[in-house]
């Protein structure tokens, strides 16, 4: 009877469809493209210098010259913002695409072989997930010393456990199946099994999760920027921007206001894009 | 031997037209579609068909067991009520009383977390007016009665710590707590192994007797009708292509499906021999084929059989075929 | 039907006092007191030969070992105790290339037609692998390859370009079968090849083993709980019973003729599809009893009808019945006109 079973009952995002996509993919998609656009080259569309100090208008609140306003050194709040994305997705990308292909091999690994090795991994998991991820990050910037690339290293030891789980657990799953079986009756080397047969159907969720995970590097990012351990200023960062503007909150609210909202439209397009995606690849199946 | 249908007799519960359409998102399914029969007092009638057959979406269909979105049109006389246009309380009487069903996978009908005892007494209070104590003897009573050993220890034991043949036994009590007149067996006997179906039909069969049940069987396995049912209605693509007696329709079957079933199961004595097969596969509800639904896998289909349905028609006493060819397939007799 | 009884040479598989015991997890109060860890005793020495060009079927009801067995065939599980040889050779002890060689010349198909086919590759891919792999064909003859596969198993050759989800059961089962047969393997072991298929297409995929068992030359290994199926099928016939073989024989000698009591229950036990021949007594009574905890003996005197007191504390052996059929039952003469039941114990309650 499965052919007249209702369809899965699914989140009301995922049921809005544009020729055949899921809408949530196309609404995140947009909003990623436009960022790595800025990104890349900031300056076609920042009106002005981000490190140019105008000291004829400081704190000047938004108007058509300065659309966001500008900051205490008079720079253009929305250059900066602007200029800021090449920054932040750039720890996007880079905090977490090592992550992933540490984790994803790690995990495919110890998912097929279990026993000791996943005992091992077990512990670590406990370990690693036992503190508050932003505390470990800290605690480690804090022996490195600050700037992104010890950034980079302090998520990039935590982040990995985090994909390698996922993908072990789904591995797991999937080297029971029959099909499994197959290839070892065939006489497949088990690298060929893994990495050919088993990982393609578990990494769905290690792939939608990245996504998440990126918004919450850029998060992280900006929150390490705004305690002074990430960028460093006068670099154009969004959490480095809030922090310049903690001090102005009740007389010049622009110079945190944008900087904070440009971060919530950026995490908003992946994780749009992470749902978009997860429904895709599920309808595929 | 049970009665079989004379016209003199009214049938227990009479079918007619029942329709049952899903609406999905592809558009409505017709996984039943204007399905007709009668059961007579004391028979054990087979529905038998193969997966996307629409035999088990029948039998939830004539019990209200259909959730939207799904509309399920058609009568279900029971006694001459009709069970589809009943008020809910006249239902609740009906359904698990006088009506009980007992399905495939017992583990995912009875509840994990309630003693074998609750559910049975569950079900003696809903449908008796015995009292506690005499519900807990009824209980003991009724486990022993399917052939459970210990039934008085037993009835304190969950449902997982019993095995699939006994969880099957322990769903027919508490069927059976409620006295019914008519059973509905939804393939009780697919997920057991064949000397325990053996035991579980026998049983069916003997509790017919004693409660004078008629029973309605689905199934997909020929043999289980041949030693079970008194009557068969085949069912192809949402609807009934042949009924009748099952030694009839076993000694000469008039539509090419039957005939096909029928040989495609292996007898003894032609060891390694060719099977008659069908060719192609079952089609899907949502796709059921123009004109016969099964032309595309009939050896006998002509141009008529693509361009019109045959409806069904009585061709003997108590003997129906949907079939433009009947009469050609009949003359092919049973196969080897 | 050709004279399968006699087997000359020497057996292509056989197989020698298997045992396979799965630990079952033990609690931790359990292992601190000490207390050895339970297993379920899924084969518990069997001994048996698969002749070249021949169908063996296996039958026998879930938790019988059957499936595990074939399992042991292919090397899928590793046994306990007792060994598997191919060709005389102990398939526990090849390796390297003899190893590549054995997982060549045996090939399993599964029973689960959703299962055990990759979602994510084409048919072309699946069936590509298995030929580049195993350097069955040189690259550039991969394609015309692939094309003769999908013709053998009567597939249509635009199936290449396709996934698994858009076949029918009965279709993702010719692919298994085409995908086993990509390396040109000397046996074929099926595990409940079609008892996941509708009854019309169980018969076409029938009857394509059959067809191609002659064409090819194939050695079958034939695992199922149907015996209608396992008798329309196989030369011989091994019924197992808790993890043991206890009749083996040809088909024919085994159906008319059964020398066990089990399998005169299995028998009897399968409805017959002649509604006119059809009794109300049950065949047997009781269950399977736990493959934890087997009954001393013989592993069937919880069930059987004739038990005596003999069959309470040794277990019988697998014993020449003639012709070479053999049964595990200390009635000898069970199942011949001589046979009297007179050891009929009182019935059980």
């Amino acid at each position: 009877m499965r052919a007249i079973e209702a369809p899965p009952q699914r989140s009301w995002r995922s049921r809005f469809k544009v020729a055949g996509l899921p809408a949530t993919l196309i609404v995140g998609g947009l909003v990623l493209f436009a960022s790595l656009v800025l990104a890349v080259v900031p300056s076609l569309f920042a009106p002005y210098d981000p490190a140019a100090m105008d000291y004829n208008s400081i704190l000047a609140a938004p108007s058509l010259a300065h659309p966001f306003g500008t900051d205490s050194f008079g720079r253009d709040v929305l250059s900066r913002v602007i200029h800021a994305y090449t920054i932040d997705m750039q720890i996007a990308v880079f905090a977490t695409t090592g992550p992933l292909i540490v984790g994803v091999i790690v995990g495919a690994l110890v998912g097929y072989a279990g026993g000791l090795a996943e005992s091992i991994f077990g512990r670590i998991v406990d370990a690693v997930i036992s503190f508050p991820q932003l505390v470990l990050v800290i605690a480690i910037v804090a022996v490195l010393g600050p700037g992104l690339t010890n950034m980079y290293i302090a998520v990039g030891v935590i982040d990995w456990v985090f994909f390698a789980r996922l993908v072990s657990g789904e591995v797991k799953v999937q080297k029971r199946l029959d099909y499994a079986d197959a290839g070892r009756a065939m006489g497949y080397t088990p690298m060929r099994i893994i990495f050919r047969h088993l990982l393609p159907n578990a990494i769905t969720p290690a792939i939608v999760y990245w996504m998440t995970d990126m918004a919450l590097a850029i998060l992280l990012g900006s929150s390490l920027g705004y305690l002074g351990l990430g960028a460093q200023p006068p670099a154009a960062e969004w959490g480095v921007q809030i922090a310049d503007g903690k001090n102005f909150m009740a007389t010049a609210w622009w110079i945190s206001v944008f900087p904070g909202i440009a971060i919530v439209v950026t995490g908003l397009g992946f994780s749009l894009f992470g749902d978009g995606l997860a429904e895709l690849m599920r309808t595929k199946k | 031997m049970s009665a079989l249908a004379t016209p003199a007799e009214t049938p227990a519960l009479s079918v007619q037209s029942l329709t049952t359409v899903f609406q999905t998102p592809k558009g409505p399914v017709r996984a039943v579609d204007a399905v007709s029969f009668d059961v007579m007092p004391g028979e054990v009638l087979g529905l038998v068909g193969e997966s996307g057959s629409g035999k088990s979406v029948t039998l939830r269909s004539l019990m209200g067991l259909i959730h939207a979105p799904a509309q399920v049109s058609g009568r279900v006389l029971w006694q001459g009520a009709d069970i589809l246009a009943m008020p809910k309380k006249a239902l609740r009487r009906v359904r698990g009383g006088e009506v009980a069903m007992i399905f495939q996978e017992p583990m995912t009908a009875l509840n994990p977390v309630l003693k074998v005892r609750v559910q049975i007494e569950e079900n003696l209070a809903a449908h008796s007016q015995l009292d506690a104590r005499q519900r807990r003897a009824r209980a003991i009573e009724l486990l022993d009665l399917v052939g459970i050993p210990a039934a008085e220890r037993r009835l304190e034991d969950y449902p997982h710590q019993f095995s699939g043949g006994m969880r099957q036994r322990v769903m027919i009590a508490i069927a059976l707590a409620s006295n019914p007149k008519l059973l509905l067996a939804d393939e009780p006997t697919t997920a057991l192994d064949v000397t325990i179906q053996d035991q579980i039909l026998k049983l069916i069969l003997d509790l017919r007797d004693e409660f004078a049940m008629s029973v309605v069987f689905v199934t997909h396995d020929l043999g289980v009708v041949a030693g079970t049912c008194d009557r068969m209605a085949v069912m192809y693509a949402g609807r009934i292509v042949e009924s009748g007696t099952v030694a009839e329709i076993f000694a000469r079957p008039h539509h090419p499906y039957t005939r096909g079933l029928l040989g495609s199961v292996p007898r003894g004595g032609a060891e390694r021999t060719m099977l008659t097969s069908i060719e192609g596969t079952p089609p899907s509800l949502a796709v059921i084929p123009q004109g016969c639904a099964f032309h595309p896998r009939c050896a006998y289909a002509v141009e008529h059989c693509v361009a019109k349905r045959p409806a069904l028609e009585r061709i003997g006493l108590g003997r129906m075929v949907a079939c433009f060819r009947e009469a050609e397939v009949a003359a092919a007799g049973a196969p080897v | 039907m050709s004279a399968m009884t006699n087997h000359p040479g020497a057996p292509l598989i056989s197989v020698e006092a298997l045992e396979k015991r799965f630990a079952m997890r033990q609690t931790i109060v359990g292992r601190i007191a000490g207390r050895l860890p339970l297993a379920v005793h899924a084969l518990n020495g069997v001994d048996l030969a698969v002749h070249r060009g021949e169908t063996l079927g296996i039958v026998g009801e879930s938790g019988c070992g059957k499936s595990t067995l074939a399992r042991c065939l292919v090397r899928l599980l590793e046994p306990n105790e007792g060994r598997v040889r191919f060709e005389g050779r102990d398939i526990g002890e090849l390796r390297g290339g003899e190893r590549r060689a054995f997982n060549r010349r045996v090939q399993m198909i599964f029973q689960d037609p959703y299962s055990s086919l990759n979602p994510r590759m084409t048919v072309r891919q699946i069936l590509g692998e298995a030929l580049s792999v195993h350097r069955m064909r040189p690259k550039a003859e991969i394609p015309v390859r692939i094309a003769e596969l999908l013709d053998l198993v009567r597939l249509p050759q635009d199936a290449a370009g396709r996934y698994p989800h858009e076949f029918s059961g009965g279709q993702r089962q010719r692919i298994g079968i085409a995908r086993a047969l990509a390396v040109e393997p000397d046996v074929l072991v099926a595990d409940e090849l079609v008892s996941a298929l509708d009854v019309s297409v169980q018969a076409q995929v029938v009857n394509l083993l059959l067809q191609l068992q002659d064409e090819l030359q194939l050695t079958i290994v034939f695992v199922a709980h149907d015996l209608r199926l396992v008798r329309h099928i196989s030369h011989r016939v091994a019924v197992m019973y808790l993890g043991k073989v206890i009749e083996i024989g040809p088909t024919e000698a085994l159906f008319s003729a059964p020398r066990h009591p089990y399998t005169m229950a299995l028998l009897d036990a399968a409805p017959e599809l002649d509604p006119g021949r059809r009794t109300r007594r049950a065949a047997t009574r009781g269950e399977l009893p736990s493959p934890v905890d087997l009954p001393g003996g013989c592993l069937f005197n919880t069930r059987c009808p004739h038990v005596f007191e003999r069959c309470q504390v040794e277990r019988p052996l697998l014993a020449e019945r003639g012709g070479d059929h053999r049964a595990a039952c200390h009635l000898a003469d069970f199942g011949t006109p001589a046979f009297e039941p007179s050891f009929t114990a009182a019935e059980p309650a």
